[in-house]
C-alpha cells in the first residue's frame, strides 16, 4: 500500500501552483504551452476520479450488448468489428444508448467544457 | 541568418529594394516553414511572407499539392479577384532558400477565438458566411486550363483513405466505426462536376479584417474533387469554437453560405454538403489520433500534440449528434 498523499492530491497541488503562481508571470508562446500543460494535469485528475466507475459500467454494458466476456479493450474490439460488418447498428437495442453514455463519459474526462458536451449534458 | 539570403535576392522581385528586416518564423512544421519579414524600400517598407521547405528537407507528404502548385493557385486566386495575397516571387535553387515562394503580407486575424469574440470583428461576423460562400464559388470557378497538376479525390477514395488510416492506429473506436459505416452507406458517388477544391477552407487559413474576409491561405491540400467538400468542411463543428448554433465557422448559417455561393450562378447540393460535414468531422477526429501517434513515435514529443489526441472524443460526440441524435 502506497502512502498519502494520493496521486490526485499531488497532481492537483502542482496544477494549482502552476495556475496561480507561475501562469501570471509567463509570457508569449510559453504561456500557451503552460496552459496546455495545466489542462493536461487537470485531465489526469479527472481521469483518476472518473475512470474506474465509468470503465466498469462500460464493461457491463458491452457484455450485455455482445453476450460475451473479455477485457474492456477486447469488448470494444468486438463491438467495433460488429459495427463494421453491419451485424449491429443504431436499430440494435441498447447500441445507441451505449455509444452515447460511453462518449459522454469520455468527454467528462477529456473536455468537459466542449460546447457539444455541455449541451448534451444539459448544462448549457 | 535567413535575412542574408533574402536580402541577396530581394531586388530581383522588388525593384529598388535595398534589403530585408524583421524576419521572424511564424510557424514551422516537419517540412514547411512560414516567415514574416519586411522588404526595405526607399518608397516605404513592404510586408512579406515566405513559405518554404528549407534546403535539404524531404518530400512533402503525399497529400500535399507542393509549394510550386500552391504559388500558382494563390496567384490564380489573386488574378481572379478573390481575396488572396499576391505572389511576389517563386524561390530559385541558386538563392539558397530552399523551395517555396514569397507573397505579400495581408494584415488581419486568423485566430478563430478572436474573430468570434473580439469587438472589432462584430460588424464583420454577420457578413462572413455569405462572403465565404462567394469566395468558395470563386475558387471552384478558377479557369481549369491554368490550374497546376494536383491529385484527384472523390468521396469513395476519401472514405477508403480515412478507414485505412483509422485501422493503422489499431485502437477500437465504435463511434468512428459507425461513422465509417454511415459514410459507406451514404456515399453519393462521383460528383456530377469535378472542380478545384481548396481542401482546407476553414478558420486558421482565412485572414479576417474588420471589413470581412481579406485572404484565403494555405493551398497545401488543394485537389480536384467534389466542390461541395469545401462547404462541408467549413461547417464541421470543430471549427465553431463553442458557437455551435452557427454552423459556418461559429459565425454564420448554412443558408447565408449557400446564398453567397449561388450568387455566382453556381449550385449547392445540400445533401452532399452534409455528407462532407460528416466526413470532415471524422477526418478531424482521425487527424487528432494521428497527432497522438506522432507524439508517441516522435520526433515531436510535445504535450500539445499529446493533448490533441484527447480531442478526438470531441468529434465522437459531434458524430453522434449528426448520426444518432437523441432529440428523436
Amino acid at each position: 500500500m502506497q502512502d498519502e498523499p494520493t496521486p490526485t492530491e499531488l497532481v492537483k497541488a502542482v496544477a494549482d501552483f502552476l495556475r496561480t503562481e507561475i501562469a501570471p508571470v509567463i509570457k508569449g508562446h510559453n504561456a500557451f504551452k503552460l496552459r496546455v500543460g495545466i489542462n493536461a494535469l487537470d485531465l489526469v485528475t479527472r481521469q483518476l476520479a472518473l475512470e474506474t466507475p465509468a470503465d466498469a459500467a462500460e464493461t457491463s454494458r458491452l457484455k450485455a450488448l455482445l453476450g460475451i466476456d473479455g477485457s474492456l479493450l477486447e469488448l470494444n474490439r468486438a463491438l467495433s468489428e460488429k459495427i463494421a460488418k453491419g451485424e449491429v447498428d443504431l436499430d440494435t437495442p441498447g447500441l445507441k444508448e451505449h455509444l452515447w453514455q460511453t462518449t459522454m463519459d469520455k468527454l467528462a474526462v477529456d473536455q468537459p467544457n466542449y460546447a457539444s458536451y455541455k449541451r448534451e449534458a444539459g448544462t448549457a | 541568418m535567413i535575412e542574408t539570403e533574402l536580402s541577396r535576392c530581394v531586388a530581383d522581385f522588388s525593384p529598388g529594394a535595398t534589403g530585408v528586416t524583421g524576419a521572424a518564423k511564424l510557424s514551422g512544421g516537419a517540412s514547411q516553414e512560414t516567415w514574416t519579414f519586411d522588404i526595405v524600400h526607399p518608397g516605404g517598407n513592404v510586408g512579406a511572407i515566405l513559405r518554404r521547405a528549407p534546403p535539404g528537407y524531404g518530400a512533402a507528404p503525399s497529400r500535399a499539392a507542393g509549394l510550386d502548385a500552391e504559388a500558382i493557385l494563390m496567384q490564380l486566386a489573386f488574378d481572379a479577384g478573390l481575396p488572396s495575397p499576391r505572389v511576389l516571387h517563386v524561390l530559385r535553387p541558386e538563392e539558397g532558400l530552399g523551395k517555396g515562394f514569397i507573397m505579400s503580407r495581408i494584415e488581419g486575424e486568423t485566430i478563430a477565438r478572436k474573430i468570434l469574440r473580439d469587438e472589432e470583428f462584430a460588424k464583420a461576423r454577420p457578413m462572413l458566411a455569405r462572403q465565404l460562400g462567394k469566395v468558395a464559388a470563386g475558387i471552384h470557378n478558377l479557369p481549369e486550363a491554368k490550374l497546376p497538376k494536383l491529385r484527384s479525390s472523390s468521396s469513395t477514395k476519401e472514405i477508403a483513405e480515412l478507414e485505412r488510416e483509422y485501422r493503422s492506429f489499431n485502437w477500437p473506436r465504435p463511434v468512428f466505426e459507425l461513422a465509417l459505416r454511415w459514410l459507406a452507406d451514404h456515399d453519393p458517388g462521383p460528383s456530377r462536376e469535378v472542380t478545384l477544391v481548396h481542401g482546407d477552407f476553414r478558420h486558421g487559413n482565412l485572414i479576417i479584417g474588420t471589413d470581412g474576409v481579406r485572404a484565403v491561405l494555405d493551398w497545401e491540400l488543394a485537389h480536384f474533387g467534389d466542390p461541395m467538400e469545401d462547404l462541408g468542411w467549413i461547417c464541421v463543428n470543430s471549427w465553431r469554437f463553442g458557437e455551435i448554433d452557427k454552423p459556418v465557422g461559429g459565425f454564420g448559417s448554412r443558408e447565408d453560405l449557400f446564398a453567397g455561393y449561388e450568387e455566382t450562378g453556381r449550385k449547392v447540393d445540400a445533401d452532399r454538403v452534409m455528407f462532407w460535414e460528416v466526413m470532415g468531422t471524422l477526418r478531424w477526429g482521425i487527424m487528432c489520433c494521428g497527432m497522438m501517434q506522432r507524439f508517441r513515435i516522435g520526433p515531436d514529443h510535445s504535450m500539445e500534440r499529446a493533448m490533441i489526441g484527447r480531442r478526438s472524443s470531441e468529434t465522437e460526440i459531434d458524430l453522434l449528434r449528426l448520426l444518432a441524435s437523441r432529440g428523436g
